[in-house]
C-alpha cells in the first residue's frame, strides 16, 4: 500500500465507534447507544434505502436526464445516523450532499432531484420538513444555521423540548471564512447548534493535507467549545454521538463540532474523474469499512433479521429507484415566464415590465406560427 | 413636526419599528453600548436590550449570515455596515444567499434583511470610508436598494425598509446624517411616500438633475445657483434605485429635454449609466442634449486631501448643465 493509500484508511485511535467494520459492537466509555432490533432493522432500511436513491440518480445523470449529481456513496451511515438523531423540532442545514438527511427529514428524494436536473434551484419548503434548502457555496449555511439557532434562543425553545440546529459541511469547507465566523458567533453566543462535519477526506481533487495540519475536530477547541470524531461509517456511532451533541445544545451547553470521518466512495460529482487525484488501493481499503455492510453483518449475526428481511429491504429499494426514475422523467421542465417568479416577494416594477416585455417576445413567435 | 437630523432621524424610525414589531433586531458592529460609530442606533440596546440590538463579532459576512438565518427563524434584522467598504467581506452572503434564496426556495422563504450602509465621502476619511458601492448591489437582482437623502425620507424609509419582505439594501449618506430638517413623525405609514417611487424635490422647466443620496443636496444647490443665471433646473431624488421609478424619471425628462446623471460613484459602469441608457431608449424624440453624466473619475478614491477634486460639486454639476445647453 502506498503512503497514500494509507492516507485516512487506519482509524485514528481518538475516534468513537460503537460498531466495527465486522458488524461487532464495541463499548465506547462516554458513549453508548440502546436500540431496539426494529430501530437497528430501521436504520439499514434507511441506509438502504438512500443508497438506492443515490445508484438510481448517478444513473439518471449517465442517462442524461440529469445535468450533474453530487452522490453520496459512503456518507450513508454519517448522515442517517445524524438525520435520525434530530427531533421534529430541529433544524437542519445541508451542503448539496445530504441526500441522507433529507430522507430522515421527509423530503420526497424526488424533489432533491430538481436541482440537478435544472428544472429549479431548490424544490421544496424548508419549514415544511425542517430541512433547509440545499446551499452551493460551501459553507455558507454555517452561518445561517447559527443565525437560526440564535432566533431559538430569542424564542425561549430552549430546554429539553427546546430545539436546535445542525449543520452539514465537508472538510473542504472548513477553510471557508463562512465556517470558522459560524464558529465564533456560536461560541460567542452559546448557539444552539452542532457542526457535523463530513471528512470525506477529499475535497474534490485536494486532499484534507490541502486543509489541515491537525485533525479537524480539533479545531473547535480554539474556539473555545467540545470536537469529538466519530466512525463516520458507523451509523450507531453516528447516531449516539449526534444525539449527544444536539441534547447539550437544547439544554444550553452551546455548540460542539462533530468530525464523521468517513469517505466519499464516489466521485465528488458526475463531472468529477477521481481516477485523475487518487489511487483505488484507497478506495478499496475503505470499501471494507462500507457502512452498510457492518449493519448487515451486525442483525445477521445477532439474528435480528433473516434473508428474507434483507429481500424485502432490497426489494423497496428497488421500487423506490423505480419510483423515483419514472417520476424524474416525468418532471416538467419550467415555463419560460417562470425566470421571473420569486425574483422579489412584494410587486417589483422592472420584473413586471420585463416579464410583460419577453411575453410579448414569445408571443410574436406564436402569431407567426399561426400566420404561416 | 419635530427637527431632527438625518441620523437621529433613522434612530427614530428604527425605534419605531421595534416598537411596532418585536420581532425587529438590529446588529451589527458598536451598535450596542456606544451606539454606532456615528451614534445612528443610539440608545436602542439600552430600551430594547442586548437581545434585540446585538453586537456582534467583527465579521461582516458573519452578520449578514447570522442575520439570514435569524430572518429564516422569522426575525426582522437590520444590520449595520459600519463603513461602505467595509461591505465587501460580506458580498458573498449578500449575493450568493440573501438575494438568491428567496427564488431559491420557490417563495417559500422570504428574507426581510435590511443592510444599513453609511456611504459615500466628503468626512476626510481613510481608504475604505467614502465608497459608493451601490451598483454592484443595483447589479444584483434580488435585492431592494434605495438611499435617503434627508431626514424626513430617513425616518420613513427605514420604516418601509423594515416593513418590507425583500431584502434591502439601504444606503445613507454618512456627510448628511449631521444635516437637519423638519421631520412629521406623527404621520402613518399610509402617509408615506411610497418606498418605490422617486420625487421631484425641486420643480423645472430647462433640464432635469437626477441624483440619490448625497448628491441630492449638491444638485438642489446647484439648480440654486442656476437660477441666477435664468435656468429652471429640475431635481428629482430617485429614492429608489432598484426597482428604479422610470415613469417619473421619463415624466420630468421629456418635460425638461435635457438630463445630467450626478453620483459620487465611478462615472464608468456606475448607476448612471443604467438611467443614461433607459432615458435614450424611452425619452429619444425629446431630448435636446446627450444624458451627461457627472461623477466620480474611474481610480479608486482618493486620499481625503484630494476628495474635494473626486466628490461631484455645485461647479461640476453646473459645468456639465452648460454643456447640455451648449448641445
Amino acid at each position: 500500500m502506498t503512503a497514500d493509500a494509507s492516507r485516512g484508511a487506519q482509524a485514528p485511535p481518538e475516534l468513537v465507534q460503537l460498531l466495527t467494520p465486522e458488524g461487532e459492537r464495541v463499548e465506547h466509555p462516554d458513549y453508548d447507544i440502546d436500540l431496539t432490533p426494529e430501530e437497528v432493522r430501521g436504520l439499514y432500511r434507511d441506509l438502504v434505502m438512500i443508497r438506492r436513491v443515490d445508484l438510481e440518480a448517478v444513473a439518471l445523470q449517465r442517462q442524461g436526464e440529469l445535468g450533474i449529481w453530487a452522490s453520496l456513496l459512503g456518507q450513508e451511515a454519517a448522515q442517517i445516523g445524524s438525520g435520525r438523531a434530530l427531533t421534529e423540532a430541529d433544524m437542519a442545514f445541508p451542503t448539496y450532499r445530504e441526500h441522507g438527511v433529507a430522507w430522515c427529514r421527509g423530503v420526497d428524494p424526488l424533489n432533491l432531484l430538481g436541482l440537478f436536473r435544472g428544472v429549479n434551484h431548490g424544490g421544496w419548503d424548508p419549514a415544511e420538513h425542517n430541512f433547509h434548502l440545499y446551499t452551493i457555496v460551501i459553507g455558507s449555511q454555517t452561518l445561517h444555521a447559527v443565525g437560526y439557532a440564535m432566533g431559538i434562543q430569542r424564542d425561549g425553545a430552549v430546554g429539553e423540548d427546546g430545539a436546535a440546529t445542525i449543520v452539514y459541511f465537508g472538510d473542504g469547507a472548513t477553510s471557508q471564512g463562512d465556517v470558522n465566523e459560524s464558529f465564533i458567533w456560536a461560541s460567542v453566543f452559546n448557539a444552539p447548534v452542532v457542526f457535523f462535519c463530513q471528512n470525506n477526506q477529499w475535497a474534490i481533487s485536494e486532499p484534507l493535507e490541502k486543509q489541515s495540519r491537525i485533525p479537524l475536530y480539533r479545531r473547535a477547541s480554539g474556539f473555545g467549545f467540545p470536537g469529538i470524531r466519530v466512525d463516520g461509517n458507523d451509523v450507531f456511532a453516528c447516531l449516539a454521538v449526534t444525539r449527544q451533541a444536539l441534547k447539550n445544545a437544547r439544554e444550553g451547553q452551546g455548540p460542539t463540532l462533530i468530525e464523521a470521518f468517513t469517505y466519499r466512495m464516489g466521485a465528488h460529482t458526475t463531472s468529477d474523474d477521481p481516477t485523475r487525484y487518487r489511487v483505488q488501493d484507497e478506495l478499496e481499503a475503505w470499501k471494507l469499512k462500507d457502512p452498510i455492510e457492518r449493519v448487515r453483518a451486525y442483525l445477521f449475526k445477532n439474528q435480528l433479521a433473516d434473508q428474507a428481511f434483507f429481500d424485502k429491504i432490497d426489494a423497496e429499494a428497488d421500487e423506490l429507484g423505480r419510483d423515483v426514475r419514472r417520476r424524474c422523467l416525468e418532471m416538467p421542465d419550467p415555463e419560460p415566464l417562470e425566470i421571473f417568479d420569486h425574483v422579489y416577494t412584494e410587486p417589483h416594477r422592472l420584473m413586471d415590465e420585463e416579464r410583460a416585455r419577453f411575453a410579448a417576445y414569445l408571443a410574436g413567435f406564436e402569431s407567426e406560427e399561426s400566420s404561416r | 413636526m419635530t427637527t431632527l437630523t438625518l441620523a437621529k432621524a433613522l434612530n427614530e424610525g428604527m425605534r419605531k419599528a421595534m416598537e411596532d414589531d418585536s420581532k425587529v433586531l438590529v446588529m451589527g458592529e458598536d451598535v450596542g453600548k456606544l451606539g454606532g460609530v456615528f451614534r445612528v442606533t443610539d440608545g436602542l440596546q439600552k430600551d430594547f436590550g442586548e437581545d434585540r440590538v446585538i453586537d456582534t463579532p467583527l465579521a461582516e459576512s458573519g452578520i449578514i449570515g447570522t442575520a439570514i438565518g435569524l430572518a429564516l427563524r422569522g426575525y426582522r434584522p437590520v444590520c449595520e455596515i459600519q463603513f461602505d467598504g467595509f461591505v465587501f467581506p460580506a458580498a458573498d452572503q449578500i449575493i450568493t444567499q440573501l438575494a438568491k434564496m428567496p427564488l431559491r426556495s420557490l417563495g417559500a422563504i422570504r428574507l426581510p434583511v435590511v443592510v444599513r450602509i453609511p456611504c459615500g465621502g466628503g468626512i476626510g476619511a481613510v481608504e475604505h470610508h467614502s465608497e459608493s458601492p451601490e451598483a454592484y448591489f443595483t447589479h444584483t437582482a434580488g435585492l431592494r436598494v434605495v438611499a435617503c437623502s434627508n431626514p424626513a425620507d430617513a425616518y420613513t424609509m427605514i420604516q418601509q425598509a423594515i416593513r418590507c419582505d425583500d431584502p434591502v439594501v439601504f444606503f445613507e449618506p454618512k456627510r448628511r446624517y449631521w444635516d437637519k430638517a423638519e421631520v412629521d413623525t406623527s404621520l402613518g405609514g399610509g402617509d408615506w411616500p411610497a418606498f418605490d417611487e422617486a420625487r421631484v424635490v425641486r420643480p423645472g422647466a430647462d433640464i432635469t438633475l437626477l441624483a440619490y443620496g448625497p448628491m441630492v443636496k449638491t444638485c438642489l444647490e446647484a439648480a440654486t445657483a442656476a437660477e441666477e443665471d435664468g435656468r429652471s433646473v429640475e431635481v428629482v431624488d430617485l429614492r429608489s434605485l432598484n426597482p428604479l421609478d422610470m415613469p417619473a424619471v421619463a415624466e420630468s425628462v421629456r418635460r425638461t429635454g435635457r438630463c445630467v446623471v450626478v453620483h459620487e460613484a465611478p462615472v464608468f459602469s456606475g448607476y448612471g449609466a443604467e438611467l443614461a441608457a433607459r432615458i435614450t431608449e424611452e425619452c429619444f424624440y425629446s431630448l435636446e442634449a446627450p444624458v451627461l453624466r457627472v461623477g466620480g473619475p474611474s481610480t479608486p478614491y482618493p486620499p481625503s486631501r484630494l476628495e474635494e477634486h473626486y466628490l461631484p460639486d455645485l461647479d461640476r454639476v453646473l459645468d456639465a448643465v452648460d454643456r447640455s445647453f451648449a448641445f
